[in-house]
């Protein structure tokens, strides 16, 4: 091979490792530079193209990503030079002028994620857009792999990226971290987007495409890294290892789901867990309890050596219930209820919520379980039947069948 | 950045005149005038009457056409409006949950369109 080629070769390859592991490291300080989110985007994607011509010519430069920050750099101040009149022109220099003072490359490029990460989940923008917005400049994910994540087209994903941006832009959504009044809401704000994209993952399976499970660590490792001592942040971090070290195990070789109480716990990742775990023990002794400390604590308390202390997991609900008023935490805490012995109570606390969780699978399903529980098959059979029509993957339909076959069969299941 | 804060309320729940309830609105509004003051804030707002004083009017094929009250048919009425200027949404969101009414209805934030961004 001759040298021309290898070279391309080394180009485009540290160009990926940077596309892939520094882009929102780049996209971050780039905004703080010139405070525009879309004007950023494009100009280091030039950048990139650039680097192919120029460092494929030359060899890659002493410090890539000082060269890259300061390529995108110049070109912004390129496009805003040629999009305005002289007049705002000036005006715009003026924000931007301090900067030119460090205008060398350099390999120490400010780590402006976490006020990234607090502008991409603003709750001014609509969830879904929060999903895409971090997975796309945090994480690196190109649009069409958000998109086919999310179950969307392509060009609707894109255009919910813009409309995202444009929305940043025209309703002066800061570039920066929340300040203490703030902050807690904020904050739970991000946590609940990093849930989302790690349940999306969870849910989706271990082998589908890429593994947003794994992106949601990374994002959630980081805001750990770029906050340390934030007990939520931590026991976010905490919720997620330990609900992904059961992984391999949450599916059998049927394809069917496998109840926690069932799973097969040679199959758990236990150096995973025991870090998750003794995360939880760091971020409860810091003494400021949150929501995200209490998820932690009950899969905590699922995966408990001695199985799962269900009265105390009910009493964790009731707690984390005060946090976060929703149907679905409700829900979860009949379930705890029921297994704790209280089916009584669980029925009544499942009554409240039909209504509102009329067409969610689990509902029937946990609604299903109590009935059996109580002696009531033909009303456990119908609330059966009506989560199979609701199940959403495979695996579900198949555990739920053959909860359902089970009803037969008492003490098999 | 210019923000517009749009206050909309279902009279039915808001606290009537009167009572001490509506007394303690009145007097929240007072406290967040002087809180915007106090804070260096420029800001104007104001309130307005019932919708029951609302006339609505749109032309249509050049013929003027009125009608009584508010075109949509919602329960949540504009009850009144603040202005103002603040550096971005953040700090927006902070002064809009000062409104009283923020505690029944819902205030919505919109930035104010600006025509002459460079300021020349």
């Amino acid at each position: 091979m001759n040298t021309a080629a290898s070279g391309a070769i080394a180009v485009t390859r540290a160009l990926d490792a940077l596309a892939r592991d520094d882009r929102g490291r780049l996209l971050s300080a780039l905004i703080a530079r010139i405070r525009n989110f879309q004007l950023a985007e494009d100009c280091l994607q030039e950048a990139m193209i650039s680097a192919v011509t120029h460092w494929g010519r030359n060899g890659l430069p002493l410090s890539p990503h000082g060269w890259l920050l300061q390529v995108a750099y110049r070109k912004a101040i390129d496009h805003i030079r040629r999009g305005k009149s002289a007049a705002a022109f000036g005006e715009q220099l003026r924000i931007l002028f301090p900067d030119e003072a460090q205008d060398e490359e350099t390999d120490v490029i400010p780590d402006e994620r976490l006020r990234l990460i607090f502008t991409c989940c603003h709750p001014a923008l609509a969830p879904k857009s929060q999903l895409a917005l971090t997975l796309r400049t945090l994480g690196g994910l190109s649009t069409s792999e958000i998109a086919r994540a999310f179950l969307d087209n392509e060009t609707a994903m894109g255009q919910r990226l813009s409309r995202a941006k444009a929305k940043i832009a025209a309703a002066g959504i800061p570039f920066a971290v929340p300040e203490p009044d703030q902050w807690d809401e904020r904050l739970q704000s991000v946590l609940s987007v990093i849930y989302l994209i790690f349940n999306a993952g969870y849910t989706a399976g271990p082998d589908a495409g890429r593994d947003l499970a794994d992106e949601a660590i990374y994002l959630a490792r980081l805001l750990d890294r770029l906050r340390p001592a934030e007990a939520e942040i931590e026991a976010c971090v905490a919720l997620l290892m330990i609900t992904h070290a059961r992984r391999r195990a949450r599916v059998g070789e049927d394809g069917a789901t496998v109840a926690l109480t069932h799973q097969d716990r040679t199959l758990w990742a236990c150096a995973e867990m025991s870090e998750g775990v003794a995360l939880l023990d760091r971020a409860v002794a810091r003494g400021t309890p949150g929501p995200y400390q209490i998820k932690a604590a009950i899969a905590a308390c699922h995966v408990d050596g001695d199985g799962a202390d269900w009265a105390q997991i009910a009493a964790l609900y009731d707690t984390l219930l005060r946090f976060e008023p929703t149907p679905i935490v409700a829900l979860n805490r009949a379930v705890a209820y029921a297994e704790a012995g209280r089916c009584n109570v669980a029925l009544g606390m499942l009554e409240a919520l039909r209504d509102e969780l009329a067409d969610y699978q689990p509902f029937h399903a946990a609604h299903a379980d109590m009935l059996a529980r109580g002696g009531d098959v033909p009303s456990a059979r119908m609330a059966y039947d009506r989560a199979i029509e609701l199940a959403a993957s495979e695996a579900d339909v198949a555990f739920l069948v053959r909860r359902r076959e089970g009803l037969d069969q008492p003490g098999k299941v | 950045m210019k923000y517009m804060a749009l206050i909309y309320s279902d009279p039915t729940k808001e606290p009537a005149y009167g009572t001490p309830e509506f007394g303690a609105m009145m007097g929240g509004y007072f406290a967040f005038n002087e809180r915007l003051k106090a804070d260096g804030i420029d800001f104007s707002g104001d309130a307005l009457k019932g919708i029951e004083t609302a006339t609505s009017l749109r032309l249509r094929g050049g013929k003027v056409e009125t009608m009584d009250g508010p075109f949509a048919d919602t329960k949540e009425h504009l009850g009144g409006y603040y202005v103002f200027d603040v550096p971005d949404l953040d700090t927006a969101l902070r002064y809009a949950a000062m409104i009283p009414s923020a505690q029944f209805g819902t205030v919505e934030l919109r930035p104010l369109m600006d025509y002459n961004p460079s300021g020349n």
